[in-house]
C-alpha cells in the first residue's frame, strides 16, 4: 500500500525537545511547575495558569478519543485525538492497522514515523482489538 | 449597555450567482453591497460603518473600491460565523453612536478558483500549534468528522439521524431556484453517498459555491423611515472554544455559551423561536448547535432532527428554509451571512411561500466559524419582527 507523505514539522527553540524526543522514539510532554497540570501541545508557559513548565517523558500509551478515516485522499489515512494516560489529548494519526477495525476507546501505543525531512513524528497504533 | 432594540436589519442581499467564472471577488462584494442598499432603500452615502471579515482583498481595498466614507471599521474575522457576529457588533456600534448605517459584506469564489479552499483553510505556519497538527493532515471534513464520531460514541447518534438534516435542507432547497442542489434527497440517498471522512458522507457536507451577500444594519430612526418590513436585533452572543490545553471535549460547541448569552439579552427562550437559521457546514454541526442552543438536551440532537422535525410546515423547528449551506449556497466557504439573510426573509414574510413560517415573529441565527474539533467562534443573534 502506498504511504502518505507526512509534512515535516517545523521545530522552534521552545519545542525542539519534543522533536528531539521523537528522534529517540519518545513522546515528550510539558507539565506546570506551579499547578502541576500536564498540557498539550507543549508550551513554555502553562495554558492553565501561565506558570513555568518542565519537560516530562510520556508513557506513550493511551486510548482513542475520536478518529476519522479520510477516504477522499489519494492515500486514505486515519486522523485521531488520542487521550494519553497522562490525561491530555493530542491530535495524531493511527497507523499500521486496519482502519475499518478502529473504534473509540481502543488502546493504542506510540510509534514514530518519518516525515518528509526525515524528522520522526509521534503517531499511534492499536494494541488491542476493538471490543 | 444592551443592544436590545437598538438597531435594525434594514437591507439584505444574497447574490444569485453560485458560479462566478467571469467576476472577481471584489466585484461580488460591490454588487452585494449595492443589492442590500437597494433592498433597504438607502444609498452609498448613507453608509458610515463597514464590517468585513477575511474573505476578500482587504477592508481598506474594498472601502476604496466601493467609495465608502467610514466613521467606523470592524474587521473581526472568525471564519464563517463572522457575519453573524458582525450583526451584533454593528448593533453595538450603532447603540454607542459610532455609526448609523453599517454595511456587512461577504464574497468569494471557491468553486471557480480551486486553490481558494486550500489557501483559506491552510493552517497558519506561524501558529504555535501548526507543527503539532499539520503532519497529521487535518482537513475541514475530517475535523468535523471527529466531532461526529465522538457524538455517536457518547450519545448513540446515528448516520441516519444526521442524514435527516440534509433531507430537511433538500426539502427546502427544491423551492429555491438559485440553490446549487435542488433535488429532494432521502436518508438512503445520504447513506448511499461515498464516505468523505468517516462517519461523514458526501451528502453530509455542504456545497462549494461562488457568491456573496450583504447586510445593512441601521439605527432605529433610519429603519423607521424606510418602507421595508422592520426586523429588530433583540440579542446577540459570541464565544470562542479551543483545545483547552489538551482537555479536548468534542461533545459541545461554543454555541453552549453564545446561545444563552443571546437569549438572555433578548429576554426569550429557544421555545419562543418560530424559525432557526443554523450554520450547516456539515450535518453534525447542526445537531450539536441545536443541543448547545437549548432546543433539546445534550445528546438528544440526533433524535430531535429525525423524521422531518426541521422541515417547514411539517416539523417542530423549521430551519434553513433557503436550503442552507447543505443545498443552497456556501459563498466563500462561509455560511454565516446567508443564515442571517434567510432569518430576515422569514421575519419579513418574504421567504418562498412553500417554506414561509406562519406568523414568524421571532427567529435565531447561529453559526460556528473555524473548526468544530480545534478552534472556533460561535455567534448567535435573536431577531424579531416589529
Amino acid at each position: 500500500m502506498a504511504e502518505r507523505t507526512i509534512p515535516a514539522p517545523k521545530s522552534d527553540p521552545e519545542t525542539e525537545p519534543f522533536w528531539e524526543g521523537a528522534r529517540r522514539g519518545k513522546l515528550m510532554l510539558k507539565r506546570c511547575r506551579t499547578c502541576g497540570e500536564a498540557h498539550y501541545y507543549p508550551r513554555p508557559l502553562c495554558p492553565f495558569c501561565l506558570g513555568e513548565t518542565d519537560w516530562i517523558e510520556a508513557r506513550g500509551t493511551g486510548t482513542i478519543y475520536s478518529f476519522s478515516t479520510m477516504q477522499r485522499a489519494p492515500v486514505p489515512y486515519a486522523i485521531a485525538y488520542v487521550t494519553l494516560d497522562e490525561g491530555v489529548t493530542m491530535m495524531t494519526n493511527i497507523v499500521d492497522c486496519d482502519f475499518d477495525a478502529l473504534a473509540v476507546g481502543q488502546r493504542v501505543s506510540l510509534v514514530v514515523k518519518p516525515s518528509e525531512s526525515g524528522q520522526p513524528v509521534p503517531m499511534f497504533t492499536p494494541t488491542q482489538a476493538a471490543s | 449597555m444592551s443592544i436590545r432594540g437598538q438597531a435594525y436589519i434594514a437591507g439584505i442581499y444574497e447574490h444569485p450567482t453560485r458560479e462566478a467564472k467571469d467576476k472577481s471577488a471584489a466585484e461580488l462584494h460591490v454588487e452585494s453591497a449595492r443589492g442590500a442598499l437597494a433592498d433597504a432603500g438607502l444609498g452609498l452615502k448613507d453608509i458610515d460603518g463597514y464590517f468585513y471579515a477575511g474573505d476578500g482583498p482587504g477592508a481598506l481595498s474594498l472601502a476604496n473600491h466601493m467609495g465608502l466614507r467610514l466613521k467606523h471599521l470592524d474587521t473581526t474575522d472568525c471564519g464563517g460565523s463572522s457575519y453573524i457576529l458582525h450583526v451584533g457588533h454593528a448593533a453595538e456600534a450603532i447603540a454607542a453612536g459610532k455609526c448609523r448605517v453599517a454595511l456587512i459584506t461577504l464574497a468569494g469564489r471557491p468553486r471557480s478558483d480551486p486553490s481558494f479552499g486550500a489557501t483559506m483553510r491552510a493552517q497558519n505556519a506561524a501558529a504555535p500549534e501548526y507543527a503539532f497538527e499539520a503532519p497529521y493532515a487535518p482537513a475541514t471534513a475530517n475535523m468535523y468528522a471527529l466531532a461526529a464520531m465522538r457524538h455517536m460514541h457518547e450519545f448513540g447518534t446515528t448516520s441516519e439521524q444526521l442524514a435527516w438534516v440534509k433531507v430537511a435542507a433538500s426539502h427546502h432547497a427544491q423551492w429555491n431556484p438559485n440553490a446549487v442542489l435542488k433535488e429532494v434527497v432521502s436518508v438512503a440517498d445520504v447513506l448511499g453517498s461515498p464516505i468523505i471522512a468517516s462517519p461523514l458522507h458526501r451528502l453530509d457536507c455542504c456545497v462549494i459555491s461562488d457568491g456573496g451577500g450583504a447586510i445593512i444594519v441601521a439605527a432605529p430612526e433610519i429603519a423607521n423611515a424606510l418602507k421595508r418590513p422592520r426586523v429588530r436585533i433583540r440579542g446577540a452572543g459570541e464565544a470562542t472554544k479551543h483545545q483547552l490545553g489538551g482537555r479536548i471535549d468534542l461533545t459541545f460547541s461554543a454555541a453552549r455559551w453564545s446561545g444563552p448569552a443571546a437569549f438572555a439579552e433578548a429576554g426569550v427562550t429557544p421555545a419562543d423561536m418560530k424559525y432557526a437559521s443554523i450554520y450547516d457546514s456539515f450535518t453534525i454541526t447542526v445537531v450539536m448547535q441545536l443541543e448547545d442552543l437549548g432546543f433539546c438536551a445534550k445528546g438528544a440532537g440526533g433524535r430531535f432532527v429525525a423524521d422531518g422535525n426541521l422541515i417547514s410546515g411539517q416539523g417542530r423547528l423549521p430551519f434553513n428554509t433557503d436550503g442552507g449551506g447543505l443545498c443552497n449556497n456556501h459563498p466563500s466557504n462561509r455560511g454565516g451571512l446567508t443564515k442571517v439573510i434567510e432569518a430576515v426573509r422569514q421575519l419579513r414574510g418574504e421567504a418562498h411561500p412553500k417554506v414561509q413560517v406562519k406568523n414568524c415573529d421571532l427567529a435565531v441565527a447561529s453559526g460556528i466559524g473555524g473548526s468544530l474539533a480545534t478552534r472556533h467562534t460561535s455567534a448567535t443573534v435573536i431577531l424579531e419582527r416589529v
